[in-house]
């Protein structure tokens, strides 16, 4: 017994007191903390901060904005009334395919945030979900407008009145509710800036990554997800 | 000829190939626009949409499988491809056919589903589970009517051999399995309908209820490999299907209008049809084009 007792002690005596208990230890200054997640929730999800992605050489740059601005892949946030507006772009009369875009299901495959309409908070909270699913390059349009300045909603307790306050938006198509034709001159406005290499939203928001986080928390009180939806 | 001669025409036939799988898939997606009234996208558009893909800057991987989902997926596509001779007679064209290489493309046309079903599960979204239960079992019900097509070519030619097989049938119009072997032909083209995943059997990819199917979670460089696949995999299943049942091709030009003629047989029959659901998919090909091969076989065996 003596013998055990002798053993047990001298392991004890390795150090381990320089290890944190909690997940703190491996946090450094690009990791989100994630704080309104429950505890046990917070191994599911990523703490990475998002990162400024710098363009790549300016030709080949050129050449990828050429390809990005000829392939508009759409994710279409149906918000609002403005949503009503976009089933006519694929049909036949307006036929967005032409251009080489198409609605995408999906946030992870979409280049284009297309956002018509008001934009509740309730709402606001799915559409910074789905923004920060979205991979890069990624654009953002905003229709109507209520996402411009609350419209019509001006006064209302749950909607937000400048979209951009939340997430970088390329694009205003203004109106109540905006034409097709208007929707399509904005199209075509975002393939210009695209085209000129001033549609760098997605570094905006890296770059300004904490005041977007501030103005949506401040607005979403129930905050149940992730720092950044990667 | 040395091995790395025969590699180097591969990979040449392999990007001609591709290149033209690619253009097809463009070409099918304007006629669709215009059987529906729109001008549609111009041809050239997978290519475009391949080289945006690539030039993301940012891709999410869920960890190992999901990443080598994509890499099985193109396996698969370059693997069907290469035991194919795509142009009888041609040395650039030739590819590694070896004896019994029907066995073995049959088993790459099914290796990249299965690698894409452990990829899109790890991916973890409900959509891709989905997607890929639908793919596999739709795959499965109509593996069987094209592999008693394959058997009954078999009992017929005596060789599983591709290159045997579409030297058996040069000589006329008339030595084509369609005109020798019309019945194991029309269960297989059924087969090839399920294979394309257009029209009545498109529940697979089903854009409105499970977004976009099996690639769902899949961005950036993932989806840019899957396109480029989308291509290989379409043509060498077009130049499989001419090689079996249409006489092969003795030129690039045959070869490029009798792919294309295949393909347009899916097409056609795509935008007149609606959808099945995968049980009735399921059932469909498990009774009648299960029954023709079948027939098929026992009319040589008798």
């Amino acid at each position: 017994m003596e013998d055990i007792k002798d053993i047990t002690k001298t392991e004890t005596t390795i150090e381990v007191a320089d290890v944190k208990p909690d997940r703190e230890w491996r946090k450094d200054d690009a990791s989100l903390m994630n704080n309104e997640l429950p505890e046990e929730e917070k191994d599911w999800f990523a703490d990475a901060r998002p990162r400024k992605v710098m363009p790549a050489w300016a030709p080949i740059e050129k050449f990828f904005n050429w390809a990005r601005a000829h392939s508009l892949w759409i994710l279409a946030f149906g918000t609002g009334c403005g949503a009503i507006e976009l089933r006519p772009l694929v049909t036949a009369r307006y036929d967005i395919s032409r251009l080489g875009m198409q609605p995408r299901p999906t946030p992870r495959q979409a280049s284009v945030f297309m956002i018509g309409g008001y934009v509740s908070i309730k709402t606001l909270k799915r559409i910074v979900r789905s923004y920060e699913q979205m991979q890069g390059p990624k654009f953002v349009v905003a229709v109507c407008s209520c996402a411009i300045n609350g419209g019509m909603y001006w006064d209302s307790y749950n909607t937000v009145k400048r979209i951009d306050q939340y997430i970088p938006v390329d694009v205003y198509v203004t109106g109540c509710m905006p034409r097709p034709e208007a929707v399509m001159a904005g199209f075509s406005k975002l393939k210009e800036l695209i085209l000129a290499g001033k549609a760098e939203g997605q570094n905006l928001y890296a770059e300004k990554f904490d005041w977007y986080k501030t103005n949506q928390k401040q607005v979403i009180k129930d905050w149940n997800m992730p720092d950044y939806n990667w | 000829m040395s091995i790395v001669v025969k590699i180097l025409w591969s990979f040449l036939s392999l990007g001609v190939v591709t290149i033209w799988g690619l253009t097809l898939t463009g070409i099918v997606a304007k006629i669709f626009a215009r059987v529906q009234g729109r001008l549609g996208p111009p041809v050239w558009q997978p290519f475009i949409d391949i080289i945006k893909n690539n030039a993301k800057r940012t891709a999410v991987s869920h960890g190992i499988m999901f990443y080598l989902g994509p890499v099985f997926r193109i396996a698969g596509g370059i693997g069907t491809y290469m035991f194919i001779p795509a142009i009888y007679g041609s040395m650039i064209f030739s590819n590694f056919s070896v004896s019994g290489d029907v066995f073995l493309v049959m088993y790459f046309i099914f290796f990249g589903q299965l690698g894409m079903a452990l990829g899109a599960g790890e991916g973890g979204h409900p959509y891709s589970a989905i997607g890929v239960a639908r793919g596999l079992a739709q795959m499965t019900a109509f593996e069987v009517p094209f592999a008693l097509s394959i058997i009954s070519l078999a009992v017929q030619y005596h060789t599983l051999n591709i290159t045997e097989i579409v030297a058996a049938q040069q000589g006329g119009i008339l030595n084509w399995t369609l005109f020798t072997n019309p019945l194991a032909v029309i269960a297989a083209m059924i087969a090839m309908l399920g294979m394309n995943m257009y029209n009545p059997f498109s529940v697979v990819i089903a854009p409105q209820e499970t977004p976009i199917g099996p690639p769902t979670e899949y961005s950036a460089s993932f989806l840019g490999l899957l396109a480029t696949n989308r291509g290989i995999f379409n043509a060498a299943k077009m130049v499989l299907f001419m090689n079996l049942y249409f006489g092969g091709a003795t030129n690039i030009v045959s070869m490029i209008v009798k792919t294309f003629c295949i393909y347009f047989f899916s097409v056609f029959i795509g935008v007149a049809f609606p959808r099945f659901k995968t049980e009735d998919a399921i059932r469909f090909f498990l009774k009648v084009p299960a029954l023709i091969g079948l027939l098929a076989i026992a009319v040589f065996l008798i």
